[in-house]
């Protein structure tokens, strides 16, 4: 009881931010003449109405869930990596060029080998700026970003030129059938890489609380000097948060295109990183956390078909809740602040 | 073809053009570290600038409305930065990421209100391009510097203004002393929190106007993320030049360059888009992994607490 009353109170600085920032959201909304009751319930109602939109919102919330972890993982070790959209586009076109460079392997055998290369690319995406920053000094906030219009760019390149299937679109051809992740809930595209996102959060968590490594990772994020004279290698520590990192994303991409896809295609996320950035800090930085925060940050991008569908308002509405969350976020302080003013007048 | 047709002129004529964006936006990120606060949230200050811009020259047909809108602009996120970052004392990077996903959304929003596509805005009043008398005649500086866009020439104004102010007047020692030692500067009767505001202000203003730059000066309209990273690039050349204007002026005529060999390469079709594309970025990862050893921040950038 004691337990889940603290975990109570802790979530409630952040589902204050959501509730704030759906509040401003309808001061958009009614500004620009949408009605905010009509756009919400079209939302919440695309999101949750039936077990479609559930397991649209649910295959929305799996590869944030990855970039989340991609995120929280490496700014536990101090470290703010925005590049997880960068590492998940990367691990995606790995994956796709793995699944449709072999046939006849067996499912299991091809799909590890898929997965394995989305992580390598992506592992190899934070290992850039990671000792970019650790031998030369570069801001990683600068350089995660650089990398993510690199890779756009490069993947870009890739999939209009020499991995172009024919046609207008820039695609790949499709992946073996060997290559593609079960579907679990037909006919939405939730597959396999739910779980795998799951047991990640899980396995983050372990590693976090539990292992030397996760320890190595906490005290370095905590305070670097004293991790130092403590005999951790900062750097070296750092370093691996974002290889870790990014493989995650990387693995993430992946699913997308084992299981959603079932091909590379240009501009195939639509801000996932992004949005993982904004999950880990609403999920309290914890990965459990990040679990429930991922639902909601689906349930934007699933719910907001029908809801633009249903009445016409700009998609770009869940664009907007989300940069709201994350600056309510950022000001625990925000509502303590107006309040004491307040009760001063 | 040869050489000369890449590197000409020209080609210097559009790197100062491009060393525009840059520069003023890194100006912004001087001013916000200066007073020892991180100002990730450049790039969607920029983009706002360059939104705002469009739009109000298309309800106003003045572009340099426009311009005044984007400063306006830029400077209310600057004061909403302020607000988050110094009274509230958030994350400064969250509170910048908030910011620059913000403008994203919400520009990408309005456009498709006002114009019915998220993509891009309906065509507006432009600023146009001035010769400067003399100048424009003389031979190689002339077609270099001799006609340009009216803000390229206030930018390199702001450059100079902000060298002296910053360096040469009690203000600028103020604003300095604010972000270099907090807690010194209180004692000696400088209102800390009010100087930060300043600074993280100016910082808004400053990328509202290389923002609207973009939009404004040689485009007539907007387009969805067309700042495209030149905030994050301007924090380079904020870093590169060592928190001075005129050395972030100088890194930014550097990235400036990229930006426009990149447009000259694309234009001649040698290389396909992407590649050349990927230029600005890489050259920006290899300059800050480059010399970034060499600088010291001027700040720790730990928000201020009075005792």
């Amino acid at each position: 009881m004691h337990v889940l009353r603290s975990g109570l109170l802790r979530i409630v600085p952040q589902l204050l931010a959501i509730a704030t920032a759906f509040l401003v959201g309808a001061l958009v909304l009614i500004a620009t003449g949408y009605s905010p009751i009509d756009v919400y319930s079209a939302l919440i109602m695309g999101a949750f109405g039936d077990v479609y939109g559930v397991g649209q919102t649910l295959t929305q919330a799996t590869p944030i869930i990855f970039t989340a972890l991609a995120f929280l993982f490496s700014y536990k070790s101090g470290l703010f990596n925005i590049g997880a959209e960068g590492q998940l586009i990367m691990g995606g076109f790995a994956a796709a060029i793995v699944g449709i460079s072999f046939s006849g392997l067996p499912a299991p055998l091809h799909i590890l080998l898929a997965v394995l290369a989305g992580a390598l690319a992506g592992g190899v995406w934070g290992f850039l700026p990671a000792i970019l920053k650790a031998r030369f000094g570069a801001h990683e906030v600068i350089t995660t970003m650089m990398f993510t219009y690199i890779a756009t760019y490069l993947t870009s390149y890739l999939v209009n030129y020499p991995f172009k299937a024919p046609g207008w679109v820039a695609q790949t051809v499709p992946i073996a059938d060997s290559a593609q992740l079960p579907r679990i809930l037909p006919p939405t595209q939730l597959s396999v890489s739910i779980l795998v996102a799951v047991a990640m959060a899980a396995v983050i968590y372990y590693i976090l609380q539990k292992t030397t490594l996760g320890y190595e990772v906490r005290a370095s994020g905590l305070n670097p000097s004293a991790a130092e004279n403590g005999g951790i290698n900062v750097k070296r520590t750092m370093v691996l948060a974002l290889i870790l990192g990014g493989a995650l994303a990387g693995i993430g991409g992946a699913g997308e295109i084992l299981g959603v896809h079932n091909r590379f295609i240009q501009g195939f996320s639509p801000g996932y990183g992004f949005d993982g950035i904004a999950v880990a800090l609403v999920g309290g930085l914890n990965p459990l956390g990040v679990l429930l925060a991922a639902i909601l940050f689906g349930a934007l991008r699933s719910g907001g078909m029908l809801m633009t569908r249903a009445t016409h308002v700009p998609l770009d509405i869940v664009v907007i809740l989300q940069a709201l969350v994350i600056i309510f976020v950022a000001a625990p302080h925000f509502l303590r602040y107006f309040v004491r003013r307040r009760s001063k007048a | 073809m040869n050489i000369f047709d890449i590197i000409n002129v020209g080609l210097f004529a559009a790197a100062i053009r491009m060393a525009t964006p840059i520069a003023l936006a890194a100006l912004g990120g001087i001013f916000s570290e200066r007073v020892g606060v991180v100002n990730i949230g450049l790039e969607g200050m920029m983009l706002m600038g360059a939104f705002s811009g469009v739009i109000v020259s298309y309800y106003t047909a003045n572009p340099w409305l426009g311009v005044l809108g984007a400063i306006v602009v830029g400077g209310l996120l600057g004061l909403m930065h302020a607000f988050l970052t110094v009274t509230l004392k958030g994350d400064q990077i969250v509170s910048g990421t908030g910011i620059n996903i913000l403008a994203l959304g919400f520009t990408a929003y309005a456009s498709e209100v006002v114009w019915g596509s998220r993509g891009a805005s309906g065509s507006v009043a432009s600023l146009g391009v001035i010769d400067l008398p003399f100048i424009t005649d003389l031979p190689v500086i002339g077609k270099i510097i001799g006609s340009h866009t009216p803000l390229v020439y206030l930018m390199i104004i702001v450059v100079l203004l902000a060298q002296i102010l910053l360096f040469k007047t009690p203000f600028g020692l103020r604003l300095r002393a604010v972000g270099e030692h907090p807690a010194a500067a209180d004692t000696a009767g400088i209102n800390v929190f009010r100087m930060k505001y300043i600074g993280i202000i100016a910082s808004g203003m400053l990328a509202g106007l290389g923002g609207v730059f973009l939009s404004l000066a040689h485009l007539s309209i907007f387009s969805w993320g067309m700042t495209g990273g030149r905030g994050f690039i301007a924090l380079a050349a904020m870093i590169f030049g060592g928190w001075i204007p005129l050395g972030a002026f100088g890194a930014s005529l550097l990235f400036g360059f990229t930006d426009a060999l990149q447009m000259r390469l694309q234009s001649m079709g040698i290389l396909p888009p992407q590649i050349i594309l990927m230029l600005p970025y890489i050259i920006t990862v290899i300059v800050l992994a480059g010399v970034v050893r060499k600088t010291k921040p001027p700040s720790d950038y730990k928000p201020y607490e009075k005792d």
